[in-house]
């Protein structure tokens, strides 16, 4: 029996309706950690240990204005993380949401793509939120920030589509541990948020880190924040193609999973 | 009542997981306005024959026409023209009552005023306008079950596939539920229906296939089934512990149709107190029998060798 392969974009559209309204009766539960998760960071490792980083670093900035470009970054990434691993899991699996909504005119590749695009409008939030409040601490008012939503909306994409993948391939909740502990913290740890990783990790494994994907985020969002465009255009293409490849895969192996 | 348009057609169809035989071939018509039933035991392939007419499962081979269009190549296309409402209750349990109809209407494309006017009416055929408001975990068994009807329906389906609608609830609330089916064949809309519950589909059913490993072993009106597989009566008579085979013996060699489960014996009559006197004529003293009418159970039984629910 041929499968429908074409995606139906007002179909995905109303899987995202679906999960707006969810958020629409319980935004106020969520938004608040948003808005104090990245003042904690700032406070505490850009004002305390900012204090003891000697200035004058990369761009000749102090360590706050030095890291809080990429602490941007990664909240787009964990915002799209979180949702698209327990939150996706959970519908996957225990309240077999999924299979009810395939039972209407939606198919479950719309199912997926509504799930992705949702995944990067909570990075959005996550990540405009923490571009807001870095204005109190010395990031420019400029016309670049503009530019830097959609750089953000591209984080999103990108870290939706592996979380995405990674959640269509496991049967068991505790395996995110593993993601999270192997994959987003090391990603957060090292790709360039704290420290240039190409002067403090040894020659060989600088590659390492610069092959993962919040490295180009990172780089891409400093670099419009900052107004150095040199090579941005490598990350976006970087993002752009792990995410669609993670994302069609997902897509692919989501509807295996419920159309069986 | 009943036209005769076939709205599903069946023909060969298979399902196969690995060496897995969940449906091996069925054929059958389900026509316009009929309340059609599948009885079986679990694991007979219903609820695999269902996801394959409601379009979530692929066939492995045979075809298969919903409202005249080709599974899977139309897929769409039919699920929008159609009502399910599955074996568990998979409602939204992160909306409203009212806001799970209405985000059911959107996923099929019905929005604004249309989508209100529907999940209105729906709320009262339901018996949940007073719930519009409530989270579904805050509901009974019952209502969960009402709303996962009232869902099914929100797009106006011309048919409504039923997957054991009854499994697991309380006698009252399955009254209940039979009569919200009731009222919708009366308005002329096509019922598809999975059971193991005899009576269910005895009361309910125009027309029944009954299932087993995933082929149809017989088929046709429940009283038809019955009258062409059965003598009208049976005498329910248990024997002396041990004694079972020999009492189904006794019967057979008398010339009827008995069968046997443990200690139970089962047998076919066309005359219960001529039978019952021969019977006790052999010394059999049968003091807790009874007679009572042939029904599905019987049916299944008799081609079976094995209860419905065992």
């Amino acid at each position: 029996m041929g499968r429908t392969r074409v995606i139906d974009l007002r179909s995905a559209a109303r899987v995202w309706q679906r999960n707006l309204w969810v958020y629409r009766d319980r935004w106020y539960y969520g938004l608040l950690p948003n808005f104090f998760e990245p003042l904690f960071y700032l406070l505490g490792l850009g004002v305390g240990l900012g204090y003891y980083v000697s200035s004058g670093g990369q761009f000749g900035q102090d360590y706050l204005s030095y890291i809080a470009p990429g602490l941007v970054a990664a909240s787009a990434m964990n915002g799209a993380a979180f949702e698209t691993t327990y939150n996706v899991f959970v519908k996957l699996h225990f309240g077999k949401l999924y299979d009810a909504m395939v039972t209407t005119r939606v198919n479950m590749e719309d199912v997926a793509v509504g799930e992705w695009w949702w995944a990067v409008t909570r990075s959005v939030i996550y990540g405009g939120i923490f571009l807001l409040i870095t204005l109190f601490f010395d990031t420019p008012l400029t016309w670049r920030l503009l530019l830097a939503v959609p750089a953000i909306a591209l984080v999103g994409y990108c870290f939706s589509a592996i979380g995405l993948a990674f959640t269509s391939v496991i049967h068991i909740i505790d395996v995110f541990s593993y993601f999270f502990t192997l994959f987003i913290t090391p990603s957060f740890l090292f790709s360039g948020i704290f420290f240039p990783v190409q002067e403090r990790f040894p020659v060989s494994l600088v590659w390492v880190a610069q092959a993962t994907p919040l490295y180009r985020a990172v780089r891409l969002l400093r670099g419009i924040i900052n107004g150095h465009w040199q090579g941005l255009g490598y990350d976006v293409v970087y993002l752009l193609v792990v995410g669609t490849a993670l994302g069609v895969f997902a897509i692919w192996r989501m509807q295996r999973r419920v159309i069986r | 009542m009943s036209s005769t348009e076939a709205v599903v057609e069946v023909a060969s169809l298979v399902k196969r997981y690995g060496d897995v035989h969940a449906v091996e071939g069925v054929s059958f018509e389900v026509r316009r306005g009929e309340f059609f039933g599948m009885l079986g035991p679990n694991g007979a392939g219903k609820s695999t024959l269902m996801r394959m007419i409601y379009q979530v499962t692929p066939s492995t081979s045979g075809t298969l026409r919903v409202l005249g269009m080709a599974a899977g190549e139309r897929a769409r296309a039919i699920k929008q023209r159609l009502g399910v409402v599955p074996q568990m209750d998979n409602l939204d349990t992160e909306l409203r009552v009212m806001d799970n109809l209405l985000i059911y209407a959107r996923f099929n494309g019905i929005t604004g005023v249309r989508a209100r006017q529907r999940a209105e009416e729906l709320l009262v055929f339901a018996d949940l306008v007073e719930k519009r408001n409530v989270m579904v975990d805050e509901l009974s068994g019952g209502m969960k079950r009402r709303l996962t009807l009232a869902r099914g329906l929100m797009n106006d389906p011309e048919i409504v596939v039923l997957d054991e609608p009854t499994t697991g609830l309380d006698p009252q609330v399955r009254l209940n539920l039979w009569n919200k089916l009731e009222e919708l064949r009366t308005q002329g809309k096509t019922l598809m229906m999975s059971t193991h519950y005899m009576d269910e589909a005895e009361r309910l059913c125009d027309r029944l296939v009954i299932m087993d490993h995933g082929s149809i072993i017989a088929s046709g009106a429940p009283q038809a089934l019955i009258h062409d597989h059965l003598p009208p009566l049976v005498i329910e008579a248990r024997a002396e512990a041990g004694e079972g085979h020999r009492l189904e013996d006794a019967a057979g060699k008398l010339g009827l149709d008995a069968v046997r489960s443990g200690d139970r014996v089962s047998v076919f009559v066309d005359d219960a107190d001529a039978a019952l006197a021969s019977l006790r004529g052999q010394g059999w003293r049968l003091e807790r029998a009874f007679v009572r009418p042939a029904n599905l159970e019987d049916v299944f039984l008799k081609l079976t060798g094995r209860a419905l629910r065992e």
